[in-house]
């Protein structure tokens, strides 16, 4: 233990270094259990082939990936986002409204910029009403989950849009690198974009800050309420990339999807390492727990199991992360 | 103090989402599309049924209430336009619910079991799970209420009929047209939407006994499972890349067939791929020839013939076991007949 001399010399140090090697061993294991998932199905399902699957894994998990990244602020600070699947899909229904030819036809630009605020807006919601009305985010969020959901389905008619723009499509299906699909690039750069907030901005600070102890937080004149909704917008933003991302992939909005997709995001962020008690979260863990969910789900399938295994192999998997997770607290606070 | 506050603000939260629940249905049921009523103009002609000319006219007082599967798919806004339809030729009210998606079973019971209290003249249910809604039945028929079953069958003899299209046989027409499409042989994927709804049984079913009995030289990979657009693309895309021989898909309703177009297009594949129902992606691609065609049911005339068949049961008429409402197979050749077309949805 090269850290051994350290400590006695400089405690404050020594924990911050420790902090930041427990934050890598968790995403080395991540990382780990992700390869070790991709060769097993290199070997035992039919036709994996890496030059094949990971780009399309990539293109597959970049919406889910998206909402991940936003959900880990919210997790950071000891908060839940349940409204973050149905939100999505009330995003793209609004991108369909924006931009399909049978409803407002808005050029590209500006019916991006508008669904990014829808997603921005149902952030502020959430935000107000758990920062400022103090209602827990479990319920706050639950109620949002319902109404866009209703939304959803009532703008839309329940049914269908089409969004025939062929740009739109190209915003996920196109390629400005040859081999990677724009989505799975946009994710990537919006995970660089959120690793930066998370640990090179206030926002990302404050964050945690609020995670690790609110009370503290508050007592040492930062607004807490403010950043708290500043937090939730910022997932709502994340939220509203995964809505152009998912809807993009195939030009057409289906007005009731997206339920059930709120705990595969929580998964992927749990996964991650980010600690559902708040305090610490890690974006690259969430990436690679979004890719990791999604390279079981392909992998599984290929091997031809049956569906509902999937599900619970997918559950297990959720459990030993979190475990994982709590086994690292119990020593850090034996520590 | 602030515990009081908290949890008012708890219970204000919870009402509202609660609300928020049930005017998504309301706003189904009791206003009526725009589109609706200008294809309901069109078809102002009572509709050709099994005996069209004898079915006695009501005096709009009494109600038909219909649980259908929920508005996820177009092809239930077609089922209750030929529903209203068939309830303003008779002078019937018709009340049209359904859940919020085609995994809601218990939902669905709910809004079955508000029916009943409702005290309707007559209940159509469209059942999610064929095994699920038994005791509800038979509350249902101690009321003495006369049950239609409509698109799916129900695992009881309660209902005094059902009103569907011969799905197993719909299923082996899609088998049937892969088999030409494919020139009888090569591997082939098939993308069912449910494996709980007899509906998604029979669409499975019906295409694997045909290709079992008819079709020696192709080989039929297990059915996977995906009724949302994601995961039927997903899915698709996992089958194609696991088997390096298939030659084509089989999507068993919208969301499974324009997933299954996708997870092929990604895939950068050139296979057939057959379809079921319509809704205007599809019919795109349809169109374009992207995917080969797709098999259709007659939901304007399921909805009509469903409320007649009530009109009936109120009546105290005999019905018979079974009320076929048709299918077709259509693909860019017949897409525009009249007689195909009006029952496509976009």
């Amino acid at each position: 233990m090269s850290t051994d001399a350290a400590t006695k010399q400089a405690p404050a140090e020594q924990s911050r270094a420790m902090q930041i090697l427990k934050s890598s061993i968790q995403q080395v294991f991540v990382f780990a259990a992700l390869i070790v998932v991709f060769v097993f199905f290199m070997i035992f399902a039919p036709n994996f082939d890496p030059a094949v699957m990971i780009p399309s894994i990539l293109l597959q998990a970049a919406a889910l990936g998206t909402m991940a990244l936003g959900a880990t602020f919210v997790i950071a600070t000891g908060g839940i986002d349940l409204s973050v699947g149905t939100g999505m899909t009330f995003a793209a229904v609004m991108a369909g409204v924006f931009m399909s030819g049978s409803y407002m036809n808005l050029p590209l630009g500006l019916g991006l910029v508008l669904t990014l605020l829808v997603g921005a807006a149902m952030g502020l919601v959430n935000g107000l009403l758990i920062a400022y009305l103090r209602i827990p985010p479990f319920i706050a969020t639950l109620a949002m989950m319902m109404v866009t959901r209703g939304l959803s389905l009532i703008i839309s008619n329940a049914s269908s849009i089409k969004i025939e723009n062929p740009d739109y499509s190209a915003i996920a299906n196109g390629r400005i690198l040859p081999f990677l699909s724009n989505a799975a690039l946009i994710f990537v750069v919006l995970g660089i974009v959120a690793a930066v907030i998370l640990g090179k901005t206030l926002l990302g600070r404050y964050a945690l800050a609020i995670g690790s102890n609110e009370e503290a937080t508050r007592l040492s004149g930062i607004n807490v309420k403010a950043w708290k909704a500043l937090v939730y917008v910022t997932a709502g933003i994340f939220t509203g990339f995964g809505a152009i991302l998912y809807s993009g992939r195939f030009g057409f909005v289906q007005p009731a999807e997206g339920l059930g997709m709120e705990l595969q995001v929580i998964a992927a962020v749990v996964i991650g390492g980010t600690s559902l008690s708040g305090g610490r979260a890690n974006i690259l863990g969430s990436m690679m727990g979004a890719l990791l969910m999604m390279t079981l789900s392909v992998g599984l399938q290929m091997m031809g199991v049956a569906q509902q295994w999937q599900l619970v192999v997918t559950g297990v998997v959720v459990l030993l992360a979190v475990y994982a997770d709590i086994l690292r607290r119990q020593r850090a606070s034996a520590v | 103090m602030r515990i009081l506050r908290s949890a008012l603000a708890m219970s204000s939260v919870l009402v509202l989402g609660l609300t928020a629940c049930s005017t998504s249905t309301s706003t189904e049921t009791t206003e009526p599309m725009a589109t609706e009523t200008s294809m309901a103009a069109e078809t102002s002609e009572p509709m050709e049924t099994m005996a069209a000319g004898d079915v006695p006219m009501g005096d709009g007082s009494q109600t038909i209430y219909l649980v259908s599967k929920g508005f996820q798919h177009r092809f239930w806004q077609a089922v209750k336009q030929g529903a209203e339809q068939a309830g303003e030729d008779y002078n019937y009210q018709v009340e049209f619910v359904g859940p919020e998606n085609e995994q809601a079973v218990t939902q669905q019971l709910d809004m079955l079991r508000t029916a009943l209290q409702s005290g309707p003249a007559a209940i159509g249910f469209a059942a999610l799970d064929s095994g699920a809604a038994g005791p509800v039945l038979e509350q249902i028929q101690a009321a003495g209420i006369p049950i239609i079953a409509f698109d799916s069958g129900v695992d009881s003899d309660i209902p005094l009929t059902t009103v569907s299209t011969d799905n197993r046989a719909a299923a082996a027409e899609a088998a049937k047209q892969m088999v030409d499409l494919i020139g009888g042989e090569g591997t082939v994927g098939l993308v069912c939407h449910d494996q709980t709804s007899a509906t998604g049984k029979q669409r499975c079913e019906g295409f694997q006994e045909y290709m079992a009995e008819n079709a020696p030289d192709v080989n039929v990979l297990d059915p996977q499972y995906a009724g949302e657009v994601g995961l039927a693309a997903n899915t698709a895309k996992a089958l194609i890349q696991a088997n390096a021989d298939i030659v084509g898909i089989y999507g068993s309703n919208e969301a499974s067939a324009i997933g299954a177009l996708q997870g092929t297009v990604e895939s950068g594949k050139d296979l057939v791929v057959v379809g079921f129902d319509s809704g205007k992606a599809q019919l795109d691609a349809i169109r374009s020839g992207d995917e080969a065609g797709a098999i259709t049911q007659s939901p304007v005339k399921m909805g009509y013939e469903t409320v007649v068949a009530a009109i009936r049961a109120i009546n105290g008429e005999e019905l018979p076991p079974v009320i076929d409402s048709g299918f077709a197979w259509y693909d860019a050749g017949n897409i525009d007949d009249p007689e195909i077309a009006e029952n496509l949805y976009e």
